[in-house]
C-alpha cells in the first residue's frame, strides 16, 4: 500500500465510488437489453453488485495505515477526554509550558553565548594567544578584550610557526555626531588578515586585506557592519565610496559584513571596523602602537593542519622569554620590568569566539539552567501525580477495556498518546514561553548596562528546538509511561470488584506521597535560592555606599574638536562649572575624574615618609564641591577651594579607610604623602587637607577601600574628556536639556554624552537583579505547582476515606479533629520534603556562594523564612480539602458505598 | 480479515485464485470491472460464480501492487468506465501464478487420483 494513497483516501474513495457507479449502469443496459423493466433491471444490477457501501469500506481501509490511523484516534480520543477535564488540562499543560518554556529559554542564552561556534570558515582550528602573568599585568588597559599589546602582536606574528594566519583586533567607542549630543558607534580595529583568515566574504564591496594594515596609513577606510549598514543607509547597495564621520574622522566605506558575522566577540556586535594602523588617526598620541605597555589586542591564530594543540602550547611556550625579553616598557620599573619577562604565552581554543558575558554569566546562566530544571523536574512530578490519579479513577475503565480483549499494548499506547498529546501543547506553549521570555532576558542583560548594546543570535536553531523537544518528550515519558504501566498491571479482578476508590493499592499511594514529597523538597531548594538572592540585592540596594545616587547627572563631554589649547582648557572648564551651576534647579555642579561605579579606574602606590606602601590605592580627582554635590560628608578638614591652583601646594583629601590604614589612627590631616611616579620624574608632596567618609570606588560589592580624592585644578595634565557632575533638585531630563543648550553657547563643537548615577548603580547590578528577579519567579512558580500537587494529593485522600470519615463522625469525632488528622498528614509530607530540602538547599546555596553579597548560603534567616512561606503556601492546600472533609454529612459518605 | 499490504496469505486459495483470474482475463486485452466480471463467469461457463463487488477490492489490490493499471475510457455502449490494463510487471506475475497454480493442481491430483494402476 502506498503513502500517495493513504493521504489521497478520499478522492480514491470518489474514484472508486464513480467506478461502481458505472457498473452498474452498464449492468442496468445489459439487464434491459435482456428485456427486464427498468425497475427490475436496475434491482438485479444492484444485487449482482453487493453492498456498494461494504465494498468501498474495504477499499478504504486498505488505503490506511493501521498504526497512523489508531495513532490519529488515540489523540482525537485524548484531546475528547482533555476537554472534558479542562481543569486537568489547562493545569498540566501550563505547568509544562513554563518549565519547558524557561528552559529553553536559559537555554538559549547560554546556546547563543557560550555553545554556538563562530560563523566562520573551520571554526574549530581558531584558539586565542594570551599572556599569562602571575601577579597580573602593569599599564593601561584599554578595549573590550585587552589581551596584547600592539609589539607583542606583531612580534608573536612574525615568530611563530604553528599558525597557518593570525588575527588580532581592539575594540573602540566611536562618536558619529559631529557635534552635540553623542551618537556611539561601536568600533574594531582589526588586522588587515582579519577577515581572510577568518574566510569572511563581505555582503557589499570589499573588506579588509594585509595589504590595508600598513603602519602609517593615512586614508585607512571602513568596513561597517551589516546591522549598521541597514539601520543607517537602509542596506543601500551604492554605500561604497560613501563616507563616515567616526570622532570627527571622515572615512569611506569599502564595504559590508556579511549579516551572519558581527565579530568574534559574541554578544558585542561591531557597526564599523578600521585597520589597527588607523589607530593613531584616532587615538593620537596616544596611541597603543609601538607600546609595549598599553593593552589593547586580542588574538587568534588558525592553527596549521596536522599541530596539535599541544605543539601550539609548546612553541608559544618557546617563543615566550625571547619576546618578553626584548619588549619591556621604558615607563617600567625594575619589578615591572622583572615580571614582564616572566610572562609566558598559552593559548586557549576561540571555536565558539571570545565574550565578555561569559566571564560574566557563566555561574548565572549555569545557576539559571539547573533553576529552570528543578522547576521542570516538579513539573514533571507534580504531572506524574495528576497522570496517577487519573489512572486510578480510570482503573475500572481500563480494567473493562482490558476484560473485553483490549490489548494491553493498545492501552498503553492509548495512555501515551495521552501524556504525549499533553508534553506536545506544552512544548508548543514552552516555544511561545520561550520566545517571550529569552527577548525578556536579552532585554534586561542588555538594558541600562551602561551603554553597551548587546546582541546575541536568538533565531531559533534546530538545538534549542531540539532540546525543548528532549525536555518535552523526556516529560512524557516520565508522567505517561509510569501510570500507564500501573494502570494495566493492575490485578483485573480486584479492579473490576472494587468500588470507588477502593482498589488504591498502599504502593501506589507511596508513590504519590513520594512525588509530593520531592516536590516540596526542590521547592524548597528554589524558595531558598530565591530568597538568598533577593536578600543580596537587598543588601546591595540597601547599603549606605557614601554617596548620593538620586538627582546626580553626570555629563561626559569631549573637548577633542574644540580648538581649545591646552592652556585655555582649564580656564573654559571653569567657566563651564559656572554656568551649570547658573542653571535653574542645579544646587550643585563641578568636575570629576569619575564618578562612584562609573567605569574608569585610576589606581596608585603611595609614599608615605619615603616608604612605598603596600597596596593599590584608587585615585580620583574631583573640582571644588564635589563632595556637596554627591552628599558625601567631610567629617575634617576643607574641601578644595579656588585656593588650590596650579601654583599652590598640592592637597588631597582621602576617607576614612585611608587615613586608617596609613596612619593607624593618628590624625590624617595635615599629613603628607607622595604618589610613585615613573622613574626619573618628580613626586611631589601632597598635603591631606580634609577627610572624608567612606564611599564606594568601582563596584558596590566591594568592601570600603582607601581612597585618595585630588584637586583637578592642579592635575599636570588638562582633561580633553571631563565629566561634569550635576546635581538637581528638578526633574533630570530638563537639566539634560539645559545642560546641552548651555555647551553648545560656549563651544558648538563640544560631544556630550549623559548618564546619572542612578543608571550607573542599576547598571552595575544587572546581574544580582537578575538573578533576584527570576529566581523569585521560578520559586514562586515552583511552590504554586508543589501547593497544586498536594493539594491534589489531600483532595485525594479525602475522597478515599469519604467513608471513614464518615464513619467517625458517626461515632462522635469533632470537626476540629477531622480537620486535624487531615491536616497532620500534610504537614508530615511536608516535614520528610522540608528535611529532605534543607539538606539540598544548603548544598545548592554554596554554589551561589560567589553570587551573594554580604550573606552566607546556610543563612539561617533564609531558610526559615523559605521554610515559613513553603509551609503555609502548602498547609493552605491541605487544609481546604480537609474543611471540606469536616463539612461531610455522615450519612451521604456512608451511604454512597 | 487479511492486513493490507502483504502477499496474499498462503492456502487464502479463493483471493489468489481470483487474483489470477483477473490477471489472465486482462491478459486477452484492456478491460473494465463490469467486462472482466462477466468474462470470468462467461469463460467458467459458469462454474465461478464472481460475487461482482468482491471484484473491486481485487482490482485495487492488484493496482496498488502495480501489477495492473487503469484509465478513463469509453465503454462500448459510450458509458465512461474505469479501464485496467496488465502491466509487464503483472504479466510476470500471471506467469508465475500460472506455474504454481498447475502445481498445485498436479500436487493435489496426486493425492485425489493416486495412480493405482
Amino acid at each position: 500500500m502506498s503513502l500517495r494513497r493513504f493521504f489521497r483516501r478520499r478522492y480514491w474513495d470518489e474514484e472508486r465510488a464513480r467506478e461502481l457507479e458505472a457498473y452498474i449502469a452498464q449492468e442496468i443496459d445489459d439487464n434491459l437489453a435482456r428485456g427486464m423493466t427498468p425497475d427490475q433491471a436496475r434491482r438485479a444490477a444492484h444485487r449482482r453488485l453487493g453492498n456498494p457501501t461494504l465494498i468501498r469500506e474495504d477499499i478504504y481501509t486498505m488505503n490506511s495505515l493501521g498504526f497512523v490511523e489508531t495513532i490519529w484516534q488515540d489523540l482525537r480520543y485524548g484531546a475528547r477526554l482533555l476537554r472534558r477535564n479542562p481543569t486537568f488540562a489547562i493545569v498540566a499543560i501550563l505547568t509544562l509550558a513554563l518549565g519547558t518554556g524557561a528552559n529553553t529559554a536559559i537555554f538559549q542564552i547560554v546556546d547563543a553565548v557560550r555553545l554556538r561556534t563562530l560563523p566562520v570558515e573551520n571554526p574549530d582550528n581558531l584558539v586565542e594567544i594570551r599572556v599569562r602573568a602571575p601577579h597580573g599585568r602593569t599599564g593601561s588597559f584599554m578595549s573590550n578584550r585587552p589581551m596584547l599589546s600592539e609589539p607583542l602582536w606583531k612580534r608573536i606574528r612574525a615568530e611563530q610557526q604553528v599558525f597557518s594566519s593570525l588575527l588580532a583586533w581592539g575594540s573602540a567607542n566611536w562618536n558619529l555626531a559631529s557635534g552635540g549630543e553623542i551618537r556611539p558607534a561601536q568600533g574594531l580595529y582589526v588586522s588587515g588578515d582579519y577577515f581572510p583568515t577568518l574566510g569572511i566574504t563581505p555582503a557589499v564591496g570589499r573588506l579588509f586585506t594585509p595589504a590595508d594594515d600598513v603602519k602609517g596609513c593615512a586614508a585607512p577606510g571602513v568596513v561597517i557592519g551589516n546591522a549598521f549598514w541597514k539601520r543607517e543607509f537602509g542596506g543601500d547597495a551604492s554605500v561604497v565610496g560613501r563616507s563616515i564621520l567616526l570622532d570627527g574622522h571622515r572615512l569611506d566605506i569599502i564595504g559590508v559584513a556579511p549579516a551572519a558575522f558581527t565579530g568574534v566577540d559574541v554578544g558585542r556586535v561591531f557597526d564599523a571596523a578600521v585597520p589597527i594602523c588607523a589607530d593613531p588617526i584616532f587615538r593620537g598620541p596616544r596611541t597603543a602602537i609601538d607600546k609595549p605597555d598599553v593593552w589593547v589586542l586580542a588574538a587568534f591564530g588558525r592553527v596549521k593542519p596536522g599541530v596539535s594543540f599541544d605543539q601550539v602550547l609548546a612553541q608559544l611556550d618557546a617563543i615566550s622569554s625571547g619576546i618578553f625579553a626584548t619588549t619591556v616598557s621604558p615607563r617600567y620599573n625594575v619589578n615591572d620590568a622583572k615580571e614582564y619577562q616572566a610572562f609566558k604565552l598559552y593559548a586557549t581554543p576561540a571555536s565558539t569566539g571570545v565574550s565578555s558575558l561569559r566571564g560574566a554569566y557563566n555561574d548565572p546562566l549555569s545557576i539559571l539552567l539547573a533553576v529552570t530544571g528543578l522547576v521542570l523536574l516538579i513539573a514533571c512530578a507534580n504531572l506524574a501525580n495528576l497522570m496517577l490519579a487519573r489512572a486510578t479513577a480510570r482503573e475500572r475503565e481500563i480494567a473493562v477495556r482490558l476484560a473485553i480483549g483490549a490489548s494491553q499494548r493498545r492501552i498503553l499506547r492509548q495512555m501515551l498518546s495521552e501524556s504525549l498529546l499533553i508534553a506536545g501543547a506544552g512544548a508548543l506553549g514552552g516555544l511561545f514561553v520561550a520566545r517571550w521570555f529569552s527577548g525578556f532576558l536579552v532585554s534586561f542583560l542588555s538594558g541600562d548596562g551602561g551603554g553597551t548594546r548587546l546582541f546575541v543570535d536568538l533565531a531559533p536553531g534546530w538545538r534549542v528546538f531540539g532540546f525543548t523537544a528532549a525536555v518535552a518528550v523526556g516529560a512524557c515519558l516520565v508522567f505517561g509511561l509510569a501510570p500507564a504501566l500501573r494502570a494495566t498491571r493492575a490485578s483485573l479482578q480486584s479492579a473490576m470488584k472494587a468500588g470507588r476508590g477502593m482498589s488504591d493499592t498502599r504502593e501506589r499511594f507511596g508513590l504519590r506521597r513520594g512525588l509530593v514529597v520531592l516536590q516540596v523538597s526542590l521547592s524548597l531548594v528554589l524558595v531558598v535560592v530565591a530568597l538568598l538572592f533577593v536578600r543580596s540585592l537587598r543588601n546591595l540596594t540597601h547599603l549606605d555606599p557614601g554617596f548620593r545616587q538620586d538627582g546626580v547627572l553626570v555629563a561626559h563631554v569631549d573637548y577633542r574638536k574644540s580648538g581649545l589649547t591646552p592652556e585655555a582648557i582649564p580656564g573654559f572648564t571653569r567657566q563651564i562649572v559656572q554656568r551649570l551651576r547658573a542653571i535653574p534647579g542645579v544646587d550643585g555642579a563641578t568636575q570629576a575624574f569619575t564618578t562612584p561605579v562609573g567605569g574608569n579606574f585610576w589606581n596608585q602606590h603611595v609614599v608615605i615618609g619615603g616608604q612605598e606602601q603596600e597596596g593599590n590605592v584608587n585615585f580620583n580627582s574631583v573640582g571644588p564641591g564635589y563632595f556637596q554635590a554627591m552628599a558625601t560628608t567631610l567629617v575634617a578638614g576643607r574641601d578644595f577651594d579656588d585656593r588650590d591652583t596650579q601654583q599652590s601646594p598640592k592637597v588631597a583629601i582621602v576617607t576614612e579607610s585611608f587615613a586608617k590604614k596609613y596612619f593607624h589612627g593618628h590624625d590624617a590631616l595635615g599629613q603628607s604623602f607622595q604618589v610613585v611616579m615613573e622613574i626619573g620624574q618628580a613626586r611631589p608632596m601632597i598635603q591631606i587637607v580634609g577627610i572624608a567618609r567612606d564611599t564606594k570606588y568601582s563596584d558596590l560589592r566591594e568592601p570600603f577601600t582607601p581612597l585618595v580624592f585630588v584637586a583637578t585644578p592642579q592635575d599636570a595634565e588638562p582633561d580633553v574628556f571631563p565629566n561634569f557632575v550635576i546635581h538637581a533638585t528638578t526633574s533630570l531630563p530638563s537639566v539634560t536639556a539645559a545642560v546641552t543648550r548651555t555647551l553648545a553657547e560656549l563651544n558648538p563643537a563640544l560631544s556630550v554624552q549623559y548618564q546619572t548615577v542612578r543608571a550607573q548603580v542599576t547598571g552595575s547590578l544587572v546581574r544580582e537583579r537578575l538573578m533576584a528577579t527570576l529566581s523569585a519567579f521560578f520559586g514562586g512558580l515552583a511552590v504554586l505547582i508543589a501547593t497544586i500537587g498536594l493539594y491534589g494529593v489531600m483532595s485525594y485522600t479525602v475522597a478515599r476515606r469519604r467513608v471513614e470519615i464518615g464513619i467517625r463522625m458517626a461515632l462522635g469525632a469533632d470537626r476540629a479533629r477531622v480537620v486535624w488528622m487531615i491536616v497532620r498528614e500534610a504537614a508530615l509530607l511536608l516535614a520528610a520534603g522540608v528535611i529532605a530540602g534543607a539538606g539540598l538547599a544548603v548544598a545548592a546555596g554554596r554554589w551561589a556562594r560567589t553570587l551573594l553579597y554580604d550573606l552566607e548560603p546556610w543563612d539561617p534567616l533564609t531558610i526559615a523564612l523559605a521554610i515559613l512561606a513553603l509551609g503555609s503556601a502548602t498547609l493552605l492546600a491541605s487544609w481546604l480539602p480537609a474543611r471540606r472533609a469536616s463539612r461531610l454529612a455522615p450519612t451521604t459518605a456512608l451511604r454512597e458505598e | 480479515m487479511p492486513r493490507r499490504g502483504r502477499p496474499p496469505i498462503e492456502g487464502d486459495m479463493l483471493q489468489g485464485t481470483l487474483d489470477v483470474l483477473v490477471l489472465k482475463t486482462l491478459a486477452m486485452g484492456p478491460a473494465h470491472g463490469h467486462t472482466i466480471a462477466h468474462a470470468i463467469e462467461r469463460r467458467s461457463e459458469d462454474v465461478l460464480q464472481v460475487e461482482h463487488g468482491s471484484l473491486y477490492p481485487a482490482l485495487h489490490r492488484l493496482e496498488d501492487r502495480g501489477w495492473i493499471a487503469s484509465f478513463w475510457g469509453t465503454s462500448e455502449n459510450n458509458r465512461r468506465a474505469r479501464y485496467y490494463r496488465l502491466t509487464p510487471k503483472g504479466r510476470r506475475q500471471l506467469q508465475a501464478q500460472t506455474t504454481r497454480w498447475d502445481e498445485i493442481v498436479r500436487a493435489v491430483n496426486r493425492i485425489l487420483r493416486p495412480a493405482s494402476e
